[in-house]
């Protein structure tokens, strides 16, 4: 790419206006956005309209009304992990926020950690996890697809956090992570993440450090927890985080006529309830409050399916998935010395 | 506060901030020598683990010292077990031990281990029992005799748990996985300029300065006399974390936003210790007159009465949670420091009131990255005035234990614009025995973390009240109509 002198859209810093070459996303509406890369002299489509970059986007504030030519108009968001995860090309299942949150958390991760992922996927948590170690720390992420990391790396530097990652087209479970005690967590979204936990452990630091799987099925998770308590992990735990989203809405709830003169409705229920009141017992009275409802159908169960022709279905199975924590005998060095000496 | 050792050490220092762990019990404390610490009932010192790892386990030995735990090789080993519990009565006679007989081998200095050993031996059920029932068996009481305490560094992960298990109402049952989707929904990253509102004992600030590093700066607005931090000083950060981190008091954001606030500016020498009122006058004297400069002054003096009890509530908390103080004063000491330090107060205040216009400088940017809220108060207001602060294209998070706070901020944020995407959520979590064959969800899960609302700042066009209108009815539209849908 070949922009020049002034500071550039990137994942790990804000910028106020947009630029020639940023990624920046379209926000249309409810929940309905996409990313776009911005460039001189190209336009894009949208249900309202087309927008010139160069002159309705370049040069805008991020966060901008811009209005399309049918006078629709839309918001230019400046690009976070978060809106990236909701926006992101699939080429893989991928892991949500709310997943990426607790994960985060967990793997206690903040700025200088050094962290091992595989795969790399789509490279939904990796952009997550760089935000949240920058601008000190680094990400090692290791995808067995050629073509997934390769245009992993591409995003990466579009987004401009090249510098903070590196990627390895290799398998985790083979080659391991090409490192050895230098990461502070190690993640794993693979098939058989059981395979990989040595290479997990001889990635993890000399003192100690924490790992986190991610399986769909809870065989997975077995399998995985008996491996890790073998390599010695201590304080295994296994959570599951559901999201519960709340549309809020408001209802009316109409009033039955119980043949009750209209006079008394006013004053007596004011000791009985607090209840909004309605206005009349006529035909259309109605009781009107705001409310947080479930949408219709929910994700009740995350974790990726790994065929691909289920990439997308989101209902899979029975859901779970192993979240470890690992302070491995860290007086003991001869402990991780043997293990060392296993690879 | 005393210099902790650097951040990067994996050791254990004098004067560092720890988490005790004793199973699932979490216990944040300070590292003094000669310290009676109690710990789930228990009289410990912390002398023995200056110098080692963290992560460290160790056991408690005789007068409460701690000792390095030697690794166990061999787990009792299991010789016969019963198939099922058919032939297990509970009589309460099957254990021949009795609570003396188990008090005299305490006293005798026998190890836990060997207790749990002979606590076997003396059970008549023992061999009956299942495989999977003589494990429990010995988990149970290896925990109660065999206790071993865990060192380790605090994070937000480990002091978020010990919050939500120990404290939750302190935090505003806010439950540790709610306080990571807020950090990341929050986009809470090194080098931004973040405004935090919470009352979470500091928490939900510690966990948003962990995450930042020391880069970038940290606005904490803060309800009454002075901003509450037990929490975050349990995270033991350098003291370079601490100079990115600011203060505003909630009372004076309105005429902040109408630019009614008066900066507070530096009398010649800071040495003097003139009366705080005449300070105050000339320094509005010297200020363009202002009708609302006596009410300004007012609710300044006001705010600084409670910011002295508040202290006080803040070292009493700290001493609490966090074992932190020093308590053993001698008052007579005390009465004779009291000039010192009131002169010492005076100081602190003048150096509050420069800090104070020195954070009114940096919110009047009115460009911070983004917004955390964590209250015990209603969240609208808080809300709608702090997002004056905020930039376009920035996210905000606000959370509240309760979900009608939020339905209501969410329809003001909606009626005033210049916000997307608002989402409100919550999110259920549940642990797992994961065992082979025998993997299944934990008896009991928590009933809830609280409700978080979140979006995007985005332009509003103000001082045109057309196109406003036509914000308003324009894009919500699409959605009224789906809105609409299920009432009707």
């Amino acid at each position: 790419m070949t922009w020049l002198g002034v500071t550039r859209m990137s994942f790990i810093e804000y910028q106020d206006i947009i630029q020639d070459g940023d990624t920046a996303i379209v926000y249309l509406g409810h929940d309905s956005m996409f990313p776009v890369t911005i460039q001189h002299g190209s336009q894009t489509q949208t249900k309202y309209g087309v927008m010139r970059h160069s002159t309705d986007l370049i040069g805008k504030k991020y966060g901008s009304k811009v209005t399309c030519s049918k006078g629709g108009w839309v918001y230019i968001l400046y690009p976070t992990p978060e809106l990236w995860t909701m926006n992101l090309p699939h080429r893989t299942q991928i892991l949500y926020s709310t997943d990426i949150s607790l994960i985060t958390m967990m793997l206690e991760l903040k700025p200088g950690s050094v962290v091992c992922e595989s795969g790399t996927g789509s490279g939904s948590l990796s952009h997550a996890i760089i935000r949240t170690v920058a601008p000190t720390g680094h990400l090692y992420t290791v995808e067995f697809h050629q073509q997934r990391a390769e245009k992993a790396m591409e995003e990466f530097r579009q987004h401009k956090v090249d510098h903070l990652v590196t990627v390895k087209n290799q398998d985790v479970c083979k080659s391991g992570f090409g490192m050895s005690h230098i990461a502070d967590a190690v993640f794993l979204d693979i098939p058989s993440p059981w395979e990989a936990i040595g290479h997990a452990k001889s990635a993890l630091k000399v003192e100690g450090g924490r790992i986190c799987s991610f399986s769909p099925c809870i065989e997975q998770v077995q399998r995985t927890c008996r491996a890790l308590e073998g390599h010695g992990f201590t304080e295994i735990n296994t959570l599951e985080i559901l999201l519960r989203v709340h549309d809020v809405r408001t209802i009316r709830l109409q009033i039955p006529d119980l043949g009750k003169p209209l006079e008394d409705q006013a004053s007596p229920a004011s000791d009985a309830n607090d209840a909004p009141k309605p206005m009349t017992y006529s035909q259309d009275a109605c009781s009107i409050f705001k409310s947080g409802v479930p949408p219709r159908e929910t994700v009740g169960h995350t974790g990726a399916s790994t065929e691909p022709e289920k990439m997308f279905q989101l209902k899979a199975h029975f859901g779970t998935w192993t979240l470890s924590s690992d302070q491995y005998f860290l007086s003991d060095p001869w402990h991780v010395r043997s293990d060392l000496a296993n690879m | 506060m005393e210099e902790t050792v650097p951040a990067d050490g994996q050791m254990i220092g004098e004067g560092d901030f720890v988490v005790l762990k004793r199973e699932d019990v979490f216990k944040a404390v300070q590292v003094q020598r000669r310290k009676k610490v109690i710990f789930e009932k228990q009289w410990i010192f912390l002398d023995n683990a200056i110098g080692k790892h963290f992560g460290t386990v160790f056991e408690i030995v005789g007068g409460g010292n701690l000792q390095m735990k030697k690794n166990e090789i061999a787990t009792t080993e299991l010789k016969e077990a019963g198939a099922d519990n058919r032939n297990i009565i509970d009589d309460g006679k099957s254990q021949k031990l009795t609570r003396d007989d188990i008090e005299a081998l305490k006293e005798k200095g026998i190890k836990g281990q060997e207790i749990v050993q002979q606590l076997i031996e003396n059970s008549s059920t023992f061999r009956d029992k299942t495989e999977f029932a003589q494990e429990k068996y010995i988990k149970k009481k290896k925990k109660k005799y065999d206790a071993h305490i865990t060192i380790l560094k605090p994070s937000t992960r480990i002091l978020s748990v010990m919050y939500s298990a120990r404290e939750p109402a302190k935090i505003c049952q806010l439950r540790y996985d709610t306080l990571g989707q807020m950090l990341n929904l929050g986009n809470i990253r090194a080098g931004s300029k973040v405004i935090v509102m919470e009352t979470c004992a500091g928490l939900v600030l510690g966990a948003v300065m962990e995450r930042m590093g020391g880069f970038g700066s940290v606005i904490q607005m803060y309800p009454g006399g002075g901003p509450v931090r037990a929490a975050t000083d349990c995270f033991g950060f350098p003291r370079s974390f601490y100079k990115s981190l600011h203060e505003f008091p909630l009372s004076k954001l309105e005429s902040l936003i109408t630019g009614s606030y008066e900066t507070w500016t530096v009398p010649s020498s800071t040495d003097q210790t003139p009366d705080a009122k005449k300070e105050e006058n000339n320094g509005s004297a010297s200020e363009k007159p202002d009708p609302s400069g006596d009410v300004e002054d007012d609710s300044r003096s006001g705010a600084e009465l409670e910011a002295a009890t508040d202290t006080c509530e803040l070292e009493n908390e700290e001493s609490e949670v966090a074992c932190c103080g020093t308590g053993n004063h001698d008052r007579e000491e005390k009465s004779e420091r009291k000039h010192v330090q009131a002169m010492e107060k005076k100081k602190k205040q003048d150096e509050r009131r420069i800090r104070e216009s020195e954070t009114a400088v940096l919110l009047q940017d009115r460009n911070a990255d983004g917004l955390i809220v964590a209250s015990r108060f209603h969240p609208t207001p808080v809300v709608l005035s702090l997002l004056e602060f905020v930039s376009p294209s920035r996210p905000f998070v606000v959370y509240c234990q309760y979900r009608e706070p939020l339905l209501e901020c969410y329809t003001k944020l909606r009626e005033r614009g210049g916000v997307v995407n608002l989402k409100l959520s919550e999110t259920w979590l549940r642990d797992y025995q994961v065992l082979p064959d025998r993997s299944h969800p934990k008896l009991v899960m928590s009933g809830g973390g609280g409700y978080i609302l979140y979006g995007i700042t985005v332009t509003r066009d103000d001082g045109k009240p057309n196109t406003s209108k036509q914000e308003k009815s324009d894009e919500p539209a699409a959605k009224k109509i789906k809105v609409e849908q299920p009432g009707s």
